[in-house]
């Protein structure tokens, strides 16, 4: 059997080389300035390609939430904005706690094949908080789980959380810590302040986050293993990590692309779009936010997609579900707040979607470098096109905090495992699956 | 002005207008037939997802002395889990032609998403909702202090008057709503509870802030207005207990005759007697509380006219 082959001409990668990239089947064959050979070949003048794009946070509500989202529409989404893999959080009907879950989790995934769908597993039963989850067998399953998480909840008991971290270091799994103590937090609706006494929602304050990471870093120290902090979003946070970081201790951290860019004054009117856990934050917040991602304390920017159905958005604030949609707008808002502001360069933003994440998640076909040998995972990015939001994404849902706003930047071609995705902006049909 | 959802969105004009609209109904409250014809014909709803009885009466009185129809919907603790949404509820009304809808709701903001909604066209009047705004609370307290303090017929706004907001500031939508009408108006506004209740983020909201009642009340505050303590905050750590609650932030006896005989005593009202406030000053000469739910009514007819009468024939 012949590879289909495609050249991708004058594409520049994340260090500013303008070179062609030839793919083969599944693999990067070469790239270099020669003009080889190829079945099709696209002038990619103007494009940036990076190795495809890797969420560690993902909600793809596919066992029991099919009405917000599938496995199927979540990986389209993805797909859509650059992403070649996804990892699916574990707070599923039923819970992703067994290996039977995340063994069909993954299976969902490669039978959708647009993206590596990666679960994640609980960390706790149930995401009860109290006895551990099957984490070796979800590690030794099918689905080779690396990353767990209560994502949603946190593993608020420090023995629990102990040994969780102790647990993992068997199989050189890490926690992925969603930082929110309970009782600091109990009905949190908004980011505590000026604003929340304003409007007379619960504060939902800093120290909850800050005083989870605190304590989470110190534990990994003291028992030597690997945290990952979830959705960051405070200044505080970010000196705890940063303190943490230099003492040697092996914490890596997230922040969402709506972190780095809305604040809490969109709450304002009460539109319920604009509920998330953990809250929009300050501005103040976000300056450092971004700072951190700029300075390395921040490693890796995740979605935190989560799609909601209509009914829990078109209501009042208390009763309104937490969370927003992000796969399609995430590299844009990554450009306008890194990019755009000389914070980063293209290099970096290739670690923080792609190389870094892999990493996390140890991933062997993921986070690699554009070059020969590598999988033919890759996104070609147009930073000089603008677009406005619209409700016709590829996820099936719609509570979308950009709707209606004029975004910079958008994905043109994703090539997952060598095949087109996204081809020239349109999502194409791959796969085995069956659509209904 | 389509909506009250919040004296924050009221400019010391709009105010004032109210104010004096609510002198004139007073005058109609005073006279043995206490009916006007302007909402003849016209439907409004009481939309009560809390437990009030007061505040739900005065305003079915008020609508039904401008002549309007009233209905009254109850549904206590009603939630998209747990029954009909309310955005159900209010297309259910709006289907029916309703054209205001009086809101009270345990949520903060549910009057705001309702008036920002595409659910329904009707007028929405926030009859208070969750720890957020009561803004025709606040209007009926600063007409009694007005009326109390400048007499019965005064126009202008509370400028030189100086009022103390004691209690749980952070739960109270009454204080919220008193704090934004009280600074528009021009008095000053001074706050006082425990850092708890009374969080650092509130100095900005006011003119003072204390944490210890008997120094603030030696700074000749004209009016002392006392909230509301609900058993419930003891259970959530707030406070430690309603003894020393009571004693610390309780309006005795002893504090009350301490008081300038001038200085007006308020509380918006259920009471709890001998916790925030003893018998001695909620029923002494100087307690404006029985005024303050008479001309609940009176304010509340003057919303009712302005948002249904004026605003609407002007279109």
């Amino acid at each position: 059997m012949t590879n289909k082959t495609t050249l991708f001409k004058n594409v520049s990668l994340s260090d500013g080389t303008v070179t062609n990239i030839l793919v083969s089947g599944q693999v990067i064959e070469y790239v270099g300035k020669e003009t080889k050979d190829s079945v099709e070949e696209f002038d990619c003048s103007g494009l940036i390609a990076m190795s495809g794009f890797v969420d560690l946070h993902t909600h793809l509500r596919e066992p029991g939430f099919e009405q917000s989202e599938t496995i199927l529409t979540g990986s389209k989404a993805a797909a859509k904005g650059g992403f070649t893999c996804v990892h699916p959080m574990a707070n599923t009907n039923p819970v992703a706690d067994n290996s039977a879950v995340v063994e069909q989790v993954y299976a969902l995934g490669e039978a959708a094949g647009y993206v590596q769908v990666q679960p994640i597993g609980a960390v706790t039963a149930n995401l009860g908080g109290k006895n551990l989850a099957d984490l070796g067998k979800m590690n030794a399953s099918a689905a080779n789980v690396t990353v767990f998480s209560d994502d949603g909840k946190c593993v608020s008991d420090s023995l629990v959380m102990r040994r969780a971290l102790e647990y993992v270091k068997a199989f050189d799994g890490v926690i992925a810590q969603h930082a929110q103590d309970p009782l600091l937090t109990v009905n949190a609706q908004m980011n505590e302040s000026a604003l929340s006494l304003k409007l007379g929602l619960t504060g939902w304050p800093s120290v909850a986050e800050e005083a989870i990471i605190a304590r989470d870093v110190l534990l990994t120290h003291e028992v030597g293993s690997r945290l990952h902090v979830c959705h960051v979003s405070t200044k505080g946070s970010v000196d705890v990590i940063r303190w943490a970081k230099s003492r040697g201790i092996n914490v890596t951290a997230e922040v969402t692309p709506h972190h780095l860019i809305l604040t809490e004054d969109l709450v304002s009117e009460y539109n319920p779009v604009f509920k998330v856990n953990p809250p929009l934050r300050t501005s103040e917040d976000v300056q450092a936010l971004r700072q951190a991602v700029a300075d390395g304390t921040i490693d890796i920017i995740a979605t935190d997609h989560a799609p909601h159905t209509p009914d829990s958005k078109d209501c009042e604030w208390g009763e309104a579900a937490f969370g927003m949609i992000g796969l399609e707008s995430a590299a844009a808002i990554a450009k306008t707040t890194l990019i755009d502001t000389g914070l980063i360069d293209w290099k970096r933003f290739e670690e923080l979607l792609a190389i870094n994440p892999a990493k996390i998640s140890k991933l062997a076909d993921q986070g690699q470098p554009i070059e020969a040998g590598s999988p033919a995972n890759i996104l070609f990015f147009d930073p000089s096109t603008s677009y406005q939001v619209d409700s016709h994404g590829e996820s099936k849902s719609t509570n979308n905090p950009y709707l209606g706003m004029r975004l910079s930047g958008s994905v043109v071609h994703t090539i997952y495992k060598g095949t087109f995705t996204v081809k020239n902006s349109m999502i194409q049909e791959i796969g085995t699956h069956n659509d209904i | 002005m389509k909506h009250l959802l919040s004296t924050g969105d009221l400019d010391l004009a709009n105010s004032l207008e109210l104010l004096n609209l609510s002198v004139e109904m007073q005058g109609v409250n005073s006279r043995d037939v206490k009916k006007l014809p302007s909402l003849t014909g016209r439907t409004v709803a009481n939309l009560f997802f809390e437990d009030s009885t007061r505040t739900r009466f005065s305003f079915e009185i008020a609508a039904k002395r401008l002549s309007a129809d009233v209905v009254n919907f109850t549904a206590k603790g009603s939630s998209v889990s747990k029954g009909e949404s309310l955005k159900d509820t209010v297309l259910t009304l709006e289907a029916m032609g309703i054209e205001a809808l009086i809101v009270r709701h345990h949520h903060s903001g549910a009057a705001n998403t309702i008036a920002n909604s595409y659910w329904s066209n009707a007028t929405v009047i926030n009859a208070g909702d969750g720890t957020h705004q009561h803004p025709t609370q606040a209007l009926t307290d600063a007409l009694t202090i007005r009326q109390a303090l400048k007499g019965k017929e005064d126009s202008g706004d509370l400028s030189g008057i100086k009022v103390l907001i004691v209690g749980d500031i952070l739960h109270s939508r009454v204080a919220r709503s008193n704090i934004d009408l009280l600074k528009t108006l021009g008095a000053y506004v001074g706050l006082a509870g425990p850092s708890t209740l009374l969080p650092s983020e509130a100095s900005s909201l006011a003119d003072a802030v204390y944490h210890n009642l008997d120094e603030a009340l030696l700074d000749g505050f004209d009016v002392v207005m006392m909230l509301r303590m609900q058993m419930e905050r003891m259970n959530s750590v707030f406070v430690p207990n309603a003894n020393e609650y009571s004693t610390l932030w309780g309006l005795s006896s002893e504090r009350f005759s301490n008081l300038k005989s001038s200085t007006l005593i308020m509380h918006p009202g259920p009471m709890n007697r001998g916790l925030e406030i003893s018998s001695e000053a909620a029923d002494s000469s100087q307690s404006a509380i029985v005024d303050q739910v008479r001309n609940g009514v009176s304010v509340r007819m003057a919303v009712l006219y302005k948002l249904l009468a004026q605003e609407s024939s002007a279109k």
